[in-house]
């Protein structure tokens, strides 16, 4: 026999509970409303998406609490907290105050890319993240007394400064 | 090769070697790119995805790296053939549920696939099996700089490779590991080693990917942090410190098993081979969840009646789409159960 959730009359009842406290009474929910009167607690996986999602209502459009939009694909950060993903890549700039707070939640507090360049961004750029990133590395070795390392990546730094 | 030979021998990935192959089923690195001059997915109008599909493939076929690639049109494909491509790993869930122009290309074996209109315009992808980060790392690199000689992808100096999801953004990379970890979870630590890793911002989770079950103690262990980092580090923490160090976990689990709990894990073992060589109705699901002790038995020499190679086989061709396709018809949940008994009863009587 199906029982319709006490509690939103809708859905069926899988959950039935016998309350004693504070009087002795039967209920019966369905997973949803279990969950939500905290019956069940649920190990949801959670995507990353929702992650973000729910940070970036939470946070990131507090601070301005005004709408910003792209001139280029017309997409507002409204929108882009509601989907999750960006319009087109002047996005970044266009919503750069808004975004920045969410980019360093999302990198343990990273502002600056050490990675790879694409071949045909201009040598000043391919330049300034590899020094960076070499910078990185003469930390890192040096944090692990790598000194031998250290002075290996310092060289390397010297060269292309110099260059 | 054609689409049609692809599914008919399993993937490099599934060969079942490479180092740390007891335990490392295969090594995995994604890059995100975008073309920089034009929108995102989210705005890109359908004649946009066209273009893009069109220009990524061609850039792609044009290499000396990816010449003899196959095209496959996903939004045209048949659906049995999406779901093949999925089991394969060489598309997402997500790109089978995209809409518009997408579609990927896919080197002959199988280590090198592009996803085209994802999420990203394109998801370069690098896959082999065990622990071979610096291989896969290599051909995917090569591959994105062939692209990149003929696309300009959208980049920016400060937050480097700019993709439509800010949380991707910087080096774009995924690097994700599939870890086979049964002994783990039979003793119970898994939990422990997955709030380990979770705790060293790292996403653990089943072996399709985002929001997938872990079926069969397939866990995969990928990074989450794109920017800040280059690749290399990004790659070695993997290769030097996060996987050896779960290999080693997972190693000492099943000594403890076949040491301390032989008879139990013997009985495991030979019972999982008994419902598979007998079963009349079998689940993909039960399957692989079969299989998985069926695995660990061979590698700690317990089980002699086939191999890994034969057991990956299995594992590849139990499964749903696979198992229509060798079938050559399509069949319903039903009738996938029951066929799926026969051939493995076939395989293995």
């Amino acid at each position: 026999m199906s029982v319709a959730c006490q509690r939103c009359n809708q859905s069926k009842a899988t959950v039935h509970i016998t309350d004693t406290v504070p009087e002795k009474r039967e209920r019966h929910l369905c997973e949803q409303c279990a969950e939500k009167e905290g019956i069940i607690i649920k190990q949801k996986h959670v995507t990353t998406n929702e992650i973000l999602q729910q940070f970036i209502k939470h946070k990131a459009g507090m601070a301005a609490g005004e709408d910003l939009a792209c001139p280029k694909c017309g997409m507002t950060f409204r929108e882009f907290q509601t989907k999750g993903t960006l319009g087109c890549p002047n996005d970044y700039a266009a919503f750069g105050s808004l975004l920045n707070p969410l980019i360093q939640h999302a990198h343990e507090g990273a502002t600056q890319h050490v990675g790879k360049v694409p071949p045909d961004a201009d040598s000043t750029t391919q330049k300034l993240t590899g020094l960076l990133r070499l910078r990185r590395e003469l930390q890192d070795a040096v944090e692990r007394e790598d000194y031998e390392r250290a002075a290996h990546v310092r060289d390397r730094i010297r060269i292309m400064e110099e260059a | 090769m054609t689409f049609d030979e692809l599914w008919k021998t399993p993937g490099e990935w599934l060969r079942g070697d490479g180092p740390m192959s007891d335990v490392v089923i295969s090594s995995r690195i994604r890059l995100a790119r975008n073309l920089a001059d034009q929108p995102f997915l989210a705005t890109a109008a359908p004649s946009d995805r066209t273009e893009i599909f069109r220009c990524v493939t061609d850039a792609i076929t044009s290499t000396p790296a990816g010449a003899d690639s196959i095209v496959v049109d996903v939004e045209d494909a048949d659906p049995i053939d999406r779901s093949l491509l999925v089991e394969r790993h060489l598309i997402s869930r997500q790109h089978v549920a995209a809409e518009g122009a997408r579609g990927v290309t896919i080197s002959p074996d199988e280590t090198l696939a592009v996803m085209i209109n994802e999420e990203d315009h394109l998801r370069i992808q690098g896959l082999r099996s065990g622990l071979q980060l610096d291989n896969v790392w290599s051909d995917v690199n090569r591959l994105d700089d062939a692209i990149a000689s003929q696309i300009a992808f959208a980049f920016d100096k400060q937050l480097g490779y700019l993709t439509a999801c800010p949380t991707n953004v910087g080096t774009g990379i995924r690097v994700s590991v599939m870890l086979h970890l049964p002994a783990l979870r039979l003793t119970k630590e898994i939990d422990r080693v997955a709030r380990a890793a979770r705790d060293l911002r790292l996403a653990v989770r089943g072996s399709y990917g985002e929001g997938t079950e872990a079926v069969g103690d397939l866990y995969q262990i990928s990074n989450q942090t794109t920017l800040g980092k280059a690749e290399d580090a990004i790659i070695n923490t993997f290769s030097e410190m996060i996987i050896p160090k779960m290999v080693e976990y997972e190693r000492a689990a099943r000594q403890t098993l076949a040491q301390h709990h032989a008879a139990q894990l013997d009985d495991k073992v030979w019972r999982a081979y008994g419902v598979l060589c007998n079963a009349r109705r079998i689940t993909s699901g039960e399957t692989q969840s079969l299989l998985s002790p069926i695995r660990m038995g061979i590698h700690l020499g317990r089980f002699d009646r086939f191999d890994i190679a034969a057991l990956n086989d299995i594992f590849l061709y139990t499964q749903s789409a696979h198992l229509q396709k060798l079938l050559g018809r399509t069949l319903d949940d039903d009738e996938r159960a029951a066929a799926r008994a026969d051939y493995l009863r076939k395989r293995l009587g």
